[in-house]
């Protein structure tokens, strides 16, 4: 299974019936493909509407029904679209259960930077800053290490913060770490990996579940 | 005929260093004619005010590639590398704003407000040089209103007094900057009269909106259907 297919499968296993959720970008959107089958889980789109359903075969697509990365999409029987102010509304008023997100970096604090990087990219916040202050519940999806190898889990973010101390949950293919007030803790650790594996990637302090499991997928 | 006009007596409101908002999410609530417009007249040095520059040949996207624009005030320009390489050469000013920020804050310029409260960008770099305020206990940071002098959006369908109707996700900032400009015109795709779209349907009263136009063209970029509104 490719690292991408371990993290949505893992963070679907998170999403209860009836939960109000937000999938961002990339490995996020993933996760939709691993729902249990015939579970209400709401979606929402944050360029407005609830109900995001799957992708729509080719030469049905509608103009005007767009995910918030751009893509067509479908809507679901029931769903219901609104205006920008009352999307937000949902992200920032309590009313969001869950929003998964990408992240360029995360830190011990459950600081969350995946904005920007001075002097490369700056593609803008979008609507990143609302969810991840906005969400009841803020699970970061991503690879456990960058591309070159370096930790993405750090002591302290050295990047722009999209928000403070707003992370919950981080998942990676590697393993589920808890935000806490005492720290991060390890409590999974996936298939094929030990805690040592997870602690050479990792640059933040990792405290060790007394319930520490393996990563179900 | 009402508020119905064209596209050239639209664009007599529109002059070099106009402060102007646009409606759309990557294109799609766009209103495409009167951005050819735009682009056609020529004016410069513009101010806009939009969720995003779309792709660099789509919508906003064209007013940036053709050096029409001086500041921009958006949550995102990602999918648009002109208007990066812009920013990072100099030539443009951009203002990134998270979006529910900016859509509240045009929220609070059309409905008369002195500003939002919110928690969005504490400790990050959007709060620099702004007040922060404490209320019931919670620290929020004070965002200022946000207006235009026009305000160009994109409805599916419009009544001779004006009265909006928008489709799908095409709604998102259209509604809200209806209300936050001096002088708002919707481009729609259907003119119908009055009496034809019922008050129990209307979204954006007819108050808010100047003049109508038909569309012209329509950029997205997968040209596909319409399942009917």
């Amino acid at each position: 299974m490719k690292p991408k297919e371990i993290i949505a499968r893992r963070v679907a296993r998170e999403l209860r019936a009836g939960n109000v959720v937000n999938l961002g970008i990339g490995i996020p959107t993933l996760v939709a493909n691993y729902l249990p089958e015939n579970m209400d889980v709401e979606l929402h789109s944050e360029n407005g509407f609830i109900g995001l359903g799957p992708v729509p075969q080719e030469g049905h697509e509608d103009a005007d029904v767009i995910n918030a990365g751009g893509q067509h999409v479908t809507i679901n029987t029931g769903g219901a679209f609104f205006d920008s102010a009352m999307s937000f509304a949902i992200i920032r008023g309590g009313h969001l259960d869950i929003t998964v997100l990408g992240a360029l970096e995360v830190d011990e604090q459950g600081n969350l930077a995946n904005w920007m990087v001075p002097g490369k990219l700056v593609p803008g916040m979008g609507g990143a800053m609302d969810l991840t202050v906005g969400a009841r519940k803020v699970i970061v999806a991503m690879e456990h290490n960058a591309k070159n190898g370096s930790a993405k889990i750090l002591k302290k973010c050295r990047l722009p913060l999209t928000a403070r101390k707003e992370v919950d949950l981080i998942i990676t293919e590697k393993a589920v770490i808890e935000v806490t007030e005492e720290g991060l803790v390890l409590k999974e650790v996936a298939p094929g990996f030990t805690v040592e594996d997870v602690r050479n990637a990792t640059e933040a302090e990792l405290i060790v579940s007394s319930e520490l499991k393996e990563m179900a997928v | 005929m009402g508020k119905l006009t064209t596209i050239d007596w639209v664009l007599n409101r529109v002059h070099d260093e106009t402060v102007l908002m646009i409606g759309g999410f990557l294109g799609v609530g766009t209103p495409d004619s009167l951005i050819d417009g735009i682009v056609k007249k020529g004016v410069k040095n513009l101010t806009i005010i939009a969720n995003d520059t779309c792709y660099p040949g789509m919508g906003i996207g064209k007013l940036v590639v053709n050096k029409q624009v001086k500041k921009l005030i958006v949550s995102h320009i990602g999918t648009n590398s002109e208007t990066g390489r812009q920013m990072t050469a100099g030539e443009i000013e951009v203002e990134l704003a998270p979006q529910g920020t900016l859509a509240e804050r045009i929220r609070a310029g059309g409905a008369g407000l002195g500003g939002v409260l919110t928690p969005t960008g504490l400790g990050t770099v959007v709060a620099e040089g702004k007040k922060t305020i404490i209320a019931n206990g919670k620290e929020f940071l004070l965002e200022l209103p946000l207006r235009a002098q026009v305000a160009l959006i994109k409805a599916y369908k419009a009544d001779t007094r004006g009265n909006l109707l928008f489709r799908s996700s095409s709604r998102n900032f259209n509604p809200l900057m209806a209300a936050a400009a001096d002088y708002v015109v919707a481009e729609v795709e259907h003119f119908v009269p009055e009496g034809d779209i019922s008050p129990n349907e209307v979204m954006t009263p007819g108050i808010f909106v100047d003049n109508i136009i038909l569309q012209e063209v329509y950029d997205n970029a997968v040209e596909v259907g319409k399942g009917g509104a």
